[in-house]
């Protein structure tokens, strides 16, 4: 029987001990009206491990080795081999959460390194254990600041269309229950950016500004004058940053005058693969005078009996299973193994290797730029600085361009069709540290060629009569 | 010691990360960083050995028994691992196209009709990432369904006193109102107090079955029907699963929509706390607003369904889809146990609670509820252990420990005092088992004889009991360099 060790014998003298004499007896309890033991009609008979393992090779197999371009949101970074060969060991892998601090302090101290290195990247006071992913850690940061204001009773929170359009999605879906409202602020035509100097003049109470760095499509906002815009109407503000980033671009708690709020985002390119889009992980970091207000799990270093240094789950008074209908969140987990992953990802590459990471991401993306620009009908939009991903328009529709590489194997972007219709046929590109130029080449070769066909098939040439 | 401790400055481990240097980035001044990050500078050897002796600071499955009640910590088949981590699973990008994703998205869809097989729903939505976010979906859906209707006069959700924290919060987060329903004095809910409750203001009820207190609710029927009938909607909490998976189904019971975790009933890994997952399964009533996406099939193609797809969806709550990786876990884990692996998960499960019951009661023990069968997980009170010895509960947890054990659920649920919340799971042998008895009896002993060697425990692991008070007064969460 997979994975049970009774054996006959056990049977019987566990139930000899219980006093009935078949397992059936035990569910005596439950009507019979409801009980379908032999209901699972629809379900396959088990297979071996050898079986299931050929049908999930062929699957894997099925969605052959890509060439991707795509980014918004989830990033292809190198992970070194010992990530994940640590992260899956079983202490790790099969650990519950840290309740029993003792029994945990392996998890536990991680957990503190790891609520270290974030607080650093971001220059923030404070880190939690994490969140589910970066959409639902936005979620959390906007009910949080509205708690967290005490300046501003307004649950109005100002959203840029330049943060991802599925965060702005997954933060409404979460907040609008409670009467939260996110209005969104339209973004610069020419520079993709939010402009300081058109802000509304009179923009009325709100609590929170939301601004992304880079934003969705790789421009850099001007952080600086919209965290002063934002603090000067009595609003806090929520950063939602890309952590590779954060190892050359100034962290949110040194943006404007006093710094950032809160900040939060996606953890992914800290070790984990894409993985078809998660399990991935949400960070967050605020000031120290906020930490109270912050959601999930915090770890505090402490003492033992004998004075000696430990580890264990704080503040936990601020929790579901302690507050119940006026806890700050719902959440009862984090993505523990993820942070496992990006804390030992983060040690492996280092203060250095992280700015070499990001440094080179942006050098292959600006590689990508200048490769495109030699496609004939492609037009890199938005004149600001970025960082490693950027906006394309074409002349032909995204969708028949996307379709004809995925043919070949390429996810050439991410289409913005959807999202940004008045950008008219423009994707979002982004080449990491993990594209060589031959990758860049093939790329470009292969639109080239698709451009040449599709156009060719768009305007066929007419036949001269003699 | 610290990771930071171990650090250098200027040590770079240079194959982990590229090799040369970037020439160009045109990124202005204004929007560098300054200050160079505090990230350890260490070896790769170096990172290796400290994280593996960190690890083996822990407790896990691999290497304890861990009876946890309400977790459902099984083993975590090493073939869900493996094979879930495939380059072609690891490599997909969340935006690749359909044409690019048949394989994953057939697993995806296969999982989508196990489940709702499993559960007798009629449909399912894997996006959500935990089982609080299940729950978030399906009390969304709840107050989407009755929105839908323009009822917008309810405003309560009912919500059992023994309910798990994340009930009540949930409830919150939807913006309803939380009322409590009692308990009665054989753990079943109180039929009486609930009909008084209901109402036109009562959007629905929030309930686990087995319960919380280890037991399985016998008038369920009954108490859909009290709930249908005043126009409110029951919402079943799948934490208990792993003890009904191929004997009841929640659909069977009435349920119109629920949550389950695929992190104890499905064997996927808990990783220290989490990344779990926490799909959603509806009645017909409730399908247009489950969350998206959707994996569809239409002539052996699949294809993702998404918001244009389903106008009336609750929509995502994740910037993708959802715990892919873990979702994946699931799966290999259904297809390796088949239909009759599924029938035999409740009966062992089953068969190991009541047994370690049945022998703890003959040792002395006291159950929260002696006249009733135990489920999957049952009750063990120490009220008498606390007032007569003045060992309570969280000694003979921490003394466990030193037993080799980790400690049951401790002090939940809160309305039975003193009590320990035991789920031994399927997959322990019956030597484990009997071994975690003996220890109880042993430690029963020790409080009579020697009550301080049990309130000082535990003393053989990495650190002694720890300042929980000083954690959180002298808030330290984060190491800060020496002051230079």
């Amino acid at each position: 029987m997979p994975f049970i060790p009774h054996t006959d014998e056990d049977i019987q003298k566990m139930l000899g001990a219980i006093g009935v004499n078949s397992i059936d007896e035990l569910f005596a309890e439950i009507p019979n009206e409801l009980r379908s033991d032999d209901g699972l009609g629809n379900v396959a008979e088990g297979m071996s491990e050898m079986e299931v393992s050929r049908l999930m090779k062929e699957r894997a197999e099925a969605d052959a080795r890509t060439l991707c371009f795509a980014g918004a949101g989830a990033y292809e970074h190198h992970i070194p081999a010992a990530v994940w060969e640590l992260t899956t060991r079983g202490e790790f892998y099969s650990a519950y959460t840290p309740y029993q601090a003792e029994a945990s302090q392996g998890t536990l101290q991680l957990l503190y390194e790891y609520q270290t290195m974030m607080s650093s990247l971001t220059g923030m006071d404070v880190s939690n254990a994490s969140l589910y992913d970066g959409g639902s850690a936005l979620a959390e940061a906007v009910l949080m600041a509205v708690r967290a204001n005490r300046k501003s009773k307004s649950r109005r929170v100002l959203m840029p269309r330049t943060v991802h359009p599925n965060y702005r999605r997954v933060a409404n879906n979460i907040v609008k229950n409670q009467g939260i409202v996110l209005e969104e602020l339209d973004y610069d035509r020419e520079g993709g950016f939010i402009d300081p100097d058109n802000l509304p003049k009179d923009p009325g109470d709100f609590a929170a500004l939301i601004i992304p760095q880079p934003n969705f499509f790789g421009v850099l906002e001007e952080v600086d004058a919209l965290t002063n815009w934002a603090h000067e109407h009595k609003a806090l503000v929520i950063a939602v940053v890309n952590p590779t980033s954060l190892a050359i671009l100034t962290p949110p708690g040194e943006w404007g005058e006093t710094g950032a709020d809160i900040a939060c985002g996606d953890g992914q390119p800290l070790g984990a693969p894409l993985s078809s889009g998660g399990p991935y992980f949400g960070f967050m970091c605020c000031r120290d005078s906020f930490v109270r207000q912050m959601p999930g799990r915090i770890i505090g270093r402490t003492t033992d009996l004998d004075g000696k240094e430990g580890f264990a789950l704080t503040l936990q008074a601020r929790e579901q299973h302690i507050r119940r209908s006026k806890a700050t969140s719902n959440i009862c987990t984090n993505q523990g193994l993820l942070v496992t992953a990006a804390t030992i990802y983060m040690s492996l590459v280092g203060a250095q290797g992280l700015e070499r990471v990001a440094s080179a991401c942006h050098e292959n993306t600006l590689n990508l730029l200048d490769a495109l620009a030699d496609v004939s009908g492609s037009n890199k939009l938005f004149n600001r600085p970025l960082f490693h991903e950027a906006v394309i328009q074409l002349e032909l529709p995204v969708e028949d361009v996307m379709r004809a590489l995925s043919v070949q194997g390429i996810i050439g972007g991410v289409s913005l069709a959807d999202d940004y219709p008045e950008l008219g046929n423009a994707i979002l590109v982004c080449a990491t540290e993990t594209k060589t130029a031959a990758d860049i080449e093939t790329f470009i070769a292969a639109l080239q060629r698709i451009a040449k066909r599709l156009t060719a098939n768009a305007c066929p040439v007419q036949p001269k009569m003699a | 010691m610290l990771i930071f401790e171990k650090s250098k400055k200027n040590r770079v481990n240079a194959p982990q990360a590229p090799l040369s240097e970037a020439t160009r980035s045109g990124i202005p001044e204004q929007f560098r960083r300054k200050q160079r990050t505090n990230l350890p500078e260490v070896s790769e050897m170096q990172a290796v050995r400290h994280y593996t002796q960190l690890s083996q600071k822990n407790f896990s499955i691999d290497t304890h028994f861990y009876p946890l009640g309400s977790c459902t910590m099984k083993y975590n088949p090493r073939a869900s691992n493996t094979l879930s981590m495939l380059p072609g699973f690891l490599g997909r990008h969340p935006e690749s196209p359909d044409n690019l994703s048949q394989g994953f998205l057939a697993c995806m869809y296969d999982l989508q009709e196990i489940l709702k097989e499993v559960t007798g729903m009629k449909a399912v939505s894997l996006g959500p990432m935990a089982g609080a976010q299940g729950e978030f979906a399906g009390v969304a859906m709840i107050r989407a369904y009755h929105d839908a209707r323009n009822d917008d006069a309810r405003t309560e959700i009912l919500v059992p006193d023994a309910a798990h924290g994340t009930n009540p919060a949930t409830a919150t987060m939807c913006n309803y109102k939380v009322k409590e329903i009692p308990t009665n004095s054989d753990g079943d809910v109180d039929i009486e107090a609930l009909k008084a409750a209901v109402g036109p203001q009562t959007a629905g009820i929030m309930l686990t079955n087995p319960s919380t207190l280890g037991v399985f609710e016998r008038r369920i029927k009954e108490i859909a029907n009290i709930v249908h009938k005043a126009g409110g909607l029951l919402y079943y909490d799948g934490a208990n699963l792993n003890a009904i998976l191929g004997k009841v189904k929640p659909g069977d019971m009435g349920f119109d929509v629920i949550h389950m975790n695929l992190h104890k009933t499905f064997s996927t890994p808990h990783g220290g706390g989490g990344p779990g997952a926490g799909p959603v399964g509806v009645s017909e009533r409730l399908e247009p607003f489950l969350p998206v996406p959707l994996v569809a099939k239409k002539d052996d193609e699949y294809y993702w369904l998404k918001e244009k797809d389903r106008p009336q969806s609750i929509g995502r709550l994740s910037t993708f889809m959802g715990n892919a990786g873990v979702l994946l876990r699931a799966y290999i884990y259904a297809r390796l146990l088949g239909k009759e692996g599924m029938h035999r998960v409740a009966e062992f499960a089953t068969l190991n609670a009541n047994y370690m019951m049945a022998e703890l009661k003959k040792a002395g023990f006291d159950m929260a509820y002696p006249n009733r069968l135990a489920t999957h997980e049952f009750i063990l009170t120490l009220k008498k252990q606390a007032k007569d010895l003045g060992v309570n509960t969280m000694d003979f947890a921490k003394r466990l420990l030193d037993y080799g054990f980790h400690a049951p659920t401790t002090y939940f649920p809160l309305l039975v005092p003193e009590c320990l919340l035991i789920e031994p799971t399927e997959t322990e042998a019956l030597e484990d088992i009997d071994a975690f008895i003996e220890a109880m009896k042993a430690i029963q002993k020790e409080a009579e004889t020697d009550a301080e060697k049990v309130k000082g425990a535990p003393y053989t692991l990495p650190v002694r009991k720890l300042d929980d008070v000083k954690a959180a007064k002298e808030l330290d969460l984060s190491w800060k360099p020496a002051a230079q």
